[in-house]
């Protein structure tokens, strides 16, 4: 009887061990997130984690095979067929903020696969726009992001613009 | 330089101005640019318009002001082309395929053996290591040759200066960036990552790989790696690179090429030509002295 309940609780113990991973990965799944990585010329965005759960359904379309959902792109199937989920799941794991450091390309140049993953910002815009211009999403910049002061001086914009800017147009030619 | 000045100089330099040049030319053979050179792998189909690389660029290099905001769209009605107040400029190419409109940023190419540095005379352009064509404007006169022996019509002129007008064009951010190792300012900020730094080889790699990858997305066909000799900036397209404003008549030799042949014969000319004709005329003429001298007497009788 004592070796019963030892081997139960122990079984239990064990399958806690193999579902937990699982269980954590559900929790922390946020449902919003704050994107910043243009936080120097634009407001953060609000990123609805939930919402675009519910529409996407599919994890592996933004987060291609690391969320351990089969990938679909033949391309990708070739070696991630049976990879599983990975440690992270953030795309800043592999989607680096500085694409073009003298250290990734030194990287790139060594790699025979994978060098061509887009930078930070470059996965975010790609990723998003493109889907939102098949979806009917927004895909104005102004739409996501609202340009901040320092964005306006950048662009020559809003409280920046150019004097002349509504009249003649004079660009073009030299 | 003070134009006049250089005039001086000119007129005092002579012929052996022209042939340092043309020893130049024949030094050159064909360079495929350097081994560690960088490069820029410009990808149309992802570009979007935003215009972001046209106010960077404005900003690294302190241009003045523009004429219109950056997130003024008014601008495509029109096909531009750099200037001294913009080293780069998009335009927009309506071409009918599904998914909208084209943009294509334009700027300096830097081409592995430049049109410009060949054409100008008093040697302002470098083609540096990093592959950058820069330029000395304290040597600039002013002539405009790069700008008509561009095969791309780059650079752009300060037709606004009076006193001391210049080229001014791309220059990849050399001073600022390239030289240490960074990406241009246009790279940098662009959104969706059309501009792909690197090293030329690296990009020519990853360039086929996303034609091979996928090839319904692609025409089969890097811009610049063989054109006019080989350029640092590369280009992908969706379409039909003539649809979209590049020039596909212009073949792979370099401009150098076309000029080459005949430069070398100018050093030539000017030095063997004269020798070489003296010779033959004493040569034909040693005999004749005495005839000539007795036509003369014939011809001087009555």
């Amino acid at each position: 009887m004592y070796a019963v309940r030892t081997w139960l609780i122990g079984g239990l113990f064990m399958l806690a061990l193999f579902t937990s991973p699982a269980d954590s990965s559900a929790k922390t799944t946020p449902d919003t997130l704050e994107l910043d990585v243009l936080v120097n010329l634009y407001d953060k965005v609000k990123f609805n984690h939930a919402k675009h759960i519910m529409l996407v359904k599919d994890c592996a379309d933004c987060h291609h095979h690391t969320a351990g959902t089969l990938a679909q792109n033949p391309n990708c199937v070739r070696c991630h067929k049976n990879s599983g989920a990975t440690a992270s799941v953030a795309c800043r794991s592999c989607h680096i903020a500085q694409p073009f450091s003298a250290a990734a390309l030194r990287e790139k140049s060594r790699t025979a696969y994978h060098n061509d993953i887009p930078g930070l910002k470059g996965a975010y815009h790609q990723a998003c726009s493109g889907c939102h211009q098949k979806m009917g999403g927004p895909t104005g910049c102004e739409d996501c992001h609202k340009r901040n002061k320092k964005g306006d001086a950048f662009f020559s914009a809003g409280a920046y613009a150019p004097p002349q800017s509504h009249g003649e147009k004079k660009h073009g030619g030299h | 330089m003070k134009r006049r000045d250089f005039l001086k100089g000119c007129m005092a330099c002579g012929a052996a101005a022209t042939l340092g040049v043309s020893q130049k030319a024949w030094g050159i053979g064909s360079f495929e640019g350097y081994p560690e050179g960088m490069g820029v792998l410009v990808d149309l189909t992802r570009c979007v318009g935003c215009r972001s690389c046209e106010a960077a660029c404005n900003k690294e290099q302190q241009l003045p002001a523009p004429d219109a905001p950056f997130d003024d769209k008014s601008v495509f009605e029109e096909k531009r082309r750099p200037t001294e107040k913009a080293y780069t400029v998009v335009n927009r190419y309506e071409t009918g395929k599904e998914g909208g409109p084209v943009f294509r940023k334009v700027q300096c190419n830097h081409c592995n053996e430049p049109a410009c540095l060949t054409s100008c005379f008093v040697n302002a352009y470098t083609k540096t290591k990093e592959g950058a064509v820069i330029y000395n404007s304290k040597v600039c006169v002013g002539c405009r040759n790069c700008m008509i022996a561009c095969p791309f019509n780059v650079p752009g002129y300060s037709y606004s200066s009076a006193l001391n007008p210049v080229v001014k064009k791309c220059i990849f951010c050399y001073d600022t960036r390239l030289k240490y190792g960074k990406p241009p300012a246009c790279v940098e900020i662009c959104p969706q990552q059309v501009l792909t730094f690197g090293h030329r080889n690296d990009l020519l790699k990853i360039g086929r790989d996303r034609i091979r990858e996928k090839p319904e997305r692609y025409v089969d066909h890097i811009y610049g790696e063989k054109e006019v000799g080989g350029t640092s900036w590369l280009y992908l397209a969706g379409v039909d690179f003539d649809k979209v404003g590049f020039d596909t008549t212009m073949g792979n030799e370099p401009i150098i090429s076309n000029v080459k042949d005949f430069l070398g014969i100018v050093p030539m000319v000017l030095t063997i030509w004269p020798a070489l004709f003296t010779g033959f005329h004493l040569l034909a003429t040693k005999n004749k002295n005495h005839e000539d001298g007795h036509s003369e007497q014939e011809d001087s009788k009555p």
